[in-house]
């Protein structure tokens, strides 16, 4: 039973980690006043990229770097469209998942042709701070990615909170027309927020074909940049309640992987509906009074 | 030499010329009054010098060199600060967040460390705020000090003042003043937009009036007078309504008894309030924005129901009935917020119809032709500026105004509910929407209103209802009214114990 739990505590932080970094990326996007649905694509693009960067150069930290630099890209696309051009949010934002799913795609099948088992790399290590020791030793031992994922949360506070950059995203995902009276470049702001988030989106679907699989498939990211978009809610747009929902998102899935297993007489669709019917209810309680910036959604012009 | 200098400056907006070749100056040290209507091209102008627009001609100079602005960074760093009638704060954020925002320097950002300089600044210019309140929590006259404070905290020497008394209770505007006199004794200048004559003559040294985008002429205010003023203003001598005599008092067509009703967030919002109107009177309420009127008029239009209490049109109860038996039981309603009250991608033709829409519908559709006809009449006898086939949004606030009172009026219902009906509108509209609300009450309708603006409620009411957090604590005769009384019962500070009615 105890290393039931173990193991169950250690898978549970392993898929929080791509929650963490898509649902922080987001909360940059939304708290500067876009929404993001270019978030499912712009992972795709992430996982993509960093595992043909990965893949061509030998290194996998090159790989993350690359998916970092290809989701400020997205994020900047998402900018120039929602922002710049003042398009529609969500029409801007499922262009770019569709977009970028269609380029990676492309991109995949100019490289690797149509592969009958999917391409792998020798993916990240886990690393192993406590060796051996029980039930301490198992827990963390984790990917440098997912250590990282939980240091960027309180990152990612100080950064809202306690800069300049931080209190201008802030104003002018709330209130652009202030902000702008006040000297602010709403435009720029946004431009910023929405490549801070974008990077972070395409680090997270990287860990997925970096550290998880160490593979490239079609359905890597299996609509985890949607349950991003409703964890946001479930943390109330706020650093440290991220956390709480990817836990959460991700405990359930964990656990349904192993109830699976048990050998359980219901079909195994009903476990793995499990965790989004989870989400679902938390939502429910969690996000009733939830209240959004409130720019969101509404593209900034000047009169 | 002059602080500001505008030569002629002009700017279109597509077929409308806002500002065509106007000329402004701005001494130091002086409180410069900008006057005129809605649309005169005031706020156009100011918005040009604090750089939201961008003039097509003409030029800026600022202590006597010329200089290009083209965002209201610029115009701050030339000295320039604007409060909006419209307040630019981002309501989650503190004070001192509001204050500091986009002037903060370097990357880190010390919330203790900007609290203590805006409260330094907060003292150094005598501005009463708290730095570490957040906005939300702050009432108007609060907010409005904290634009006045960010302004100077960004080292306005010219301060742009947009309305702003629209929003201010009168005990507000008296702070106002102080604080601008002071401030101007510190040698600030100001520019102060408004269209209420006293407020210019009271509080500045010259008048600047604009009329349809053009400049009339400066005035200095020791050789003028509020007349010479309006008929600058408005192209005429005379303006404004006044009640013509006493009207008997009849029988109560609109009975109130001990409503009291929950608003949204779930608290109290109005408290055991009992009215009566009778026919051919208006009864005013005059308040403070929030304190139950908007409630008030949600419940007697049918759209929040009260938790407890009674309703009355003459004999017939209609407390909880739905909007279109409250419609059909003789009450026409002027909602607190015009564009809430029409359908904007519908026609003006359709909005006409839409509270009546069963008298327009023959055999389960639409009479096209009938709504055709009845929106050609309305706006020839409410003078709409507008073709029938207009959408609505299209109009402006004075002719979306028209068409709401004529929808509202044109069946001579016998309870007229008004709320802010002039809230907006300049001086012309302003002053048809009263003659038509007197117009009711002198063919013998009981008219309800809800007004902010104390000069509306009391020159036309009959008898003064004070609303003041959801209780009614006093009804003045409107002949007995003073500005000041009303004031002290608005902000709670005094409760009228005289009763009438």
């Amino acid at each position: 039973m105890d290393t039931f739990i173990v193991g169950l505590i250690a898978a549970t932080l392993r898929v929080a980690t791509p929650l963490i970094y898509g649902t922080l990326g987001e909360l940059y996007s939304e708290r500067s006043g876009v929404l993001n649905l270019g978030i499912e694509g712009t992972m795709f693009f992430g996982a993509f990229v960093g595992f043909a960067a990965a893949d061509a150069t030998g290194s996998l930290w090159l790989g993350v770097l690359a998916a970092l630099l290809g989701g400020m890209l997205a994020g900047l696309l998402m900018a120039f469209f929602s922002v710049r051009l003042g398009v529609n949010q969500h029409v801007s934002g499922l262009g770019i998942t569709l977009l970028l799913t269609a380029v990676s795609l492309f991109f995949f099948r100019l490289i690797y042709g149509e592969p009958r088992i999917p391409p792998s790399i020798r993916s990240f290590d886990q690393l192993q701070p406590f060796g051996n020791l029980p039930i301490i030793g198992p827990i963390t031992t984790q990917y440098a990615l997912t250590y990282i994922s939980f240091l960027i949360i309180p990152l990612a506070w100080w950064v809202l909170y306690r800069t300049n950059v931080g209190l201008n995203i802030r104003a002018v995902g709330e209130n652009p027309e202030a902000a702008d009276a006040a000297g602010v470049n709403v435009y720029r702001v946004r431009s910023y927020a929405l490549m801070i988030g974008g990077g972070l989106m395409a680090v997270g679907g990287a860990f997925l074909s970096l550290a998880q699989l160490g593979a490239f498939t079609y359905g890597i990211i299996a609509g985890r940049g949607w349950v991003c978009i409703a964890l946001i809610i479930f943390a109330n747009w706020q650093p440290a309640k991220v956390l709480w929902g990817a836990l959460l998102f991700g405990g359930v899935f964990a656990l349904q992987l192993r109830l699976q297993s048990t050998g359980l007489n219901l079909p195994y669709e009903t476990f793995l509906a499990l965790p989004y019917v989870v989400t679902i209810i938390a939502l429910a309680i969690a996000g009733r009074n939830a209240t959004g910036p409130a720019a969101v959604l509404k593209a900034y012009k000047r009169e | 030499m002059n602080a500001i200098e505008m030569k002629s400056i002009t700017k279109r907006f597509g077929p409308l010329v806002a500002n065509d070749h106007i000329d402004f100056d701005l001494q130091k040290g002086e409180i410069h009054a900008l006057l005129g209507e809605n649309g005169a091209g005031k706020t156009t102008l100011m918005r040009i010098l604090y750089g939201l627009y961008h003039a097509d001609s003409g030029q800026i100079l600022v202590d006597g060199s010329p200089v290009h602005i083209t965002s209201p960074k610029d115009a701050i760093g030339w000295g320039i600060g604007m409060v909006s009638q419209h307040f630019t704060l981002v309501s989650p954020l503190t004070v001192a967040e509001n204050v500091v925002l986009g002037y903060n320097k370097g990357y880190i950002y010390r919330p203790q460390e900007v609290i203590q300089n805006v409260t330094k600044a907060a003292n150094q210019f005598g501005i009463d705020v708290e730095p570490s309140a957040i906005i939300r929590h702050l009432s108007v006259g609060e907010r409005q000090r904290v634009e006045i404070l960010k302004a100077l905290y960004h080292n306005a020497k010219v301060l742009i003042m947009d309305e702003p008394t629209a929003v201010l209770v009168p005990q507000e505007v008296d702070i106002l003043f102080q604080t601008l006199e002071r401030l101007r004794k510190d040698g600030l200048s100001v520019i102060f937009i408004s269209h209420k004559l006293y407020e210019v003559m009271t509080i500045c040294d010259r008048i600047t009036v604009l009329r349809d985008g053009k400049k009339i002429g400066t005035v200095l205010k020791n050789d003028t007078s509020e007349r010479e003023l309006a008929r600058m203003m408005v192209g005429r001598e005379t303006f404004g309504v006044y009640r013509q005599g006493e009207q008997k008092a009849g029988n109560p067509l609109l009975r109130i008894e001990n409503i009291t009703a929950v608003d949204k967030k779930g608290l109290t919002a109005l408290k055991n309030v009992s009215l009566n109107v009778y026919e051919g009177e208006v009864l005013g309420i005059a308040g403070v924005s929030g304190n139950g009127q908007s409630e008030l008029t949600q419940v007697l239009s049918g759209t929040l129901k009260p938790a407890s209490g009674k309703i009355f049109i003459g004999d017939k109860e209609i407390t909880n009935a739905s909007p279109s038996e409250i419609t059909r039981a003789g009450v026409g309603r002027i909602p607190e917020d015009r564009h809430a009250g029409v359908v904007g991608e519908l026609t003006v033709a359709e909005n006409l119809a839409l509270e009546s829409i069963e008298k327009f519908t023959r055999r389960s559709t639409l009479d096209k032709r009938l709504i055709l006809k009845n929106a050609e009449q309305l706006i020839s006898e409410y003078q709409i500026k507008a073709r029938p086939t207009d959408p609505i949004r299209t109009l402006s606030g004075g002719n979306m105004q028209k068409v709401i009172l004529a929808r509202a009026l044109s069946p001579e219902p016998r309870v007229v509910i008004a709320s802010q009906p002039t809230r907006g509108l300049d001086v012309g509209a302003t002053e048809y929407v009263r003659t038509k609300l007197l117009e009711q009450r002198n063919r013998g309708a009981a008219v309800l209103l809800l007004s902010e603006d104390l000069e509306e409620v009391m020159s036309l009411s009959d008898r003064i209802a004070v609303i003041y957090e959801g209780q009614i604590v006093g009804i003045v005769p409107g002949t007995e009214a003073t500005e000041e009384q009303l004031g002290l019962m608005m902000t709670g500070a005094r409760q009228e114990v005289k009763q009438h009615g």
